[in-house]
């Protein structure tokens, strides 16, 4: 259970909410809505420990992450809005490269079946810089697929530049996640489906 | 489900991961690395070049001008050690990674010495014949420069870290780094100079030893303490 008690976050000079708090069950999607500037990724960021909150805290499994440090860490899985991929290396480097540093193995074959999962078929050994946009993200998306193990995961913006066919893939995945209840939370201006999860939405600029 | 992702590395693998990942991009951006080794060569060529024939000044100077060109090449490699990751988001998935960070800061570090620092280990007694350095000083410069190098790396990883973000960090970054780098080249060009000498260099080679397991202590932690702040 992820739960968020009075969060109060201040960017510069300027306060973007106060007194915020929320719970996420295991096996719900947490949707969080508002226009820009609205603190969605600010939001984010203070429940994966990236940014310190002004106030208030986040628990998970009811204790505070930043006292959970690693345990918590090796919980989460988070893809901001960067997609973390380096123009150097090949589409299947960046899978494996990724998954690496967060200690996550995986075979080549596992590796290639993720990619051409997710619509990257023939272009695995191509430079990332020599993708399109969509395809880059759908490059950094392809660890969904690894992340059983995470039980939170968290996506800022996963929709962004997606077509429809890869909208749907991820919508999938995170049907998996909820199923083998895992937590999901993610922002998105987009109106989407998710018809059949249990969805929770919170809208920031309210 | 095909992909698991249930094997788990441990600590030496991710470290080995990071190095690698790292190399792997200086292998694909092999232009930045000649630059640097290039930059060092050409540098320290000059001052023979300008100087003249005039064996006793050179080896004079020869120790002072090869650790000032490493100080300067092993810098102008330190703009780029965290800038593509902060800019692309690695950095910040280094920073969520359930592995303590400065494990992974230092696998950069050690990725960015291999790539910028023993290249210029490797050539400088090349260069030092330019200056007829004796064999035996030459030998200490070799030695000096592996101490100091990987010195030269961690501290400019704190500096690169402290200056993510920020407008004209390169400039910014030079003044900061520099004078923290003046210890290393004094006892790395003392130790050569005290050899070409025929002097004892213990004492030197010692001190830049232990200015090596201090900077192999607290360099680590304060990059990873920068990268902390600059991913906010």
């Amino acid at each position: 259970m992820l739960q968020a008690i009075n969060l109060e976050c201040v960017r510069g000079r300027r306060r973007i909410f106060t007194g915020l708090s929320f719970e996420v069950q295991n096996g719900e999607l947490f949707w969080v809505a508002g226009r820009n500037g609205s603190g969605k990724t600010s939001l984010l960021r203070i429940v994966c420990t990236l940014l310190r909150a002004e106030s208030g805290e986040v628990r998970w499994k009811d204790t505070d992450i930043r006292a959970l440090g690693d345990t918590f860490l090796a919980d989460l899985l988070y893809i901001g809005h960067a997609p973390a991929v380096k123009d150097d290396l090949t589409a299947l480097e960046n899978l494996r490269f990724s998954l690496a540093q967060h200690g996550m193995v995986a075979s080549k074959e596992e590796l290639a079946d993720a990619l051409v999962r997710f619509g990257l078929a023939g272009r695995e050994d191509l430079p990332a810089r020599s993708l399109s946009q969509g395809q880059r993200r759908r490059v950094g998306l392809a660890r969904l697929l690894f992340g059983a193990s995470r039980q939170l995961w968290i996506l800022d913006e996963p929709l962004t530049a997606l077509d429809a066919s890869a909208v749907d893939l991820v919508r999938r995945q995170i049907g998996i996640q909820l199923e083998r209840h895992g937590i999901v939370v993610l922002t998105s201006h987009q109106e989407i489906d998710f018809g059949g999860l249990r969805v929770r939405h919170l809208q920031l600029d309210a | 489900m095909t992909a698991a992702g249930h094997a788990r590395r441990g600590l030496a693998g991710v470290f080995a991961a990071v190095v690698r990942r790292d190399l792997l991009l200086a292998v694909r951006r092999r232009s930045d690395v000649l630059t640097t080794f290039f930059f060092f060569v050409v540098v320290v060529s000059l001052f023979p070049l300008g100087i003249g024939p005039e064996v006793d000044t050179l080896r004079t100077i020869a120790p002072g001008v090869v650790w000032a060109a490493a100080l300067l090449a092993s810098m102008l490699a330190l703009a780029r050690l965290f800038v593509g990751d902060y800019a692309d988001g690695t950095l910040e998935q280094l920073a969520l990674a359930p592995q303590p960070l400065l494990v992974l800061v230092l696998g950069k570090i050690v990725a960015h010495w291999l790539v910028t620092g023993v290249p210029l280990v490797l050539i400088a007694p090349l260069l030092g014949l330019q200056f007829d350095l004796p064999a035996a000083a030459l030998q200490v410069m070799v030695l000096s420069l592996l101490l100091g190098t990987p010195v030269l790396s961690m501290i400019g990883a704190v500096g690169a870290a402290l200056t993510l973000g920020v407008r004209g960090a390169g400039g910014l970054l030079a003044l900061l780094v520099l004078p923290l780098y003046v210890p290393v080249l004094i006892f790395g060009a003392g130790a050569v100079s005290a050899s070409a000498l025929g002097m004892d260099v213990g004492g030197h080679l010692s001190v830049l030893a232990a200015i090596f397991l201090i900077a192999l202590v607290f360099a680590p932690w304060a990059t990873a303490a920068a990268i902390r702040i600059a991913v906010e």
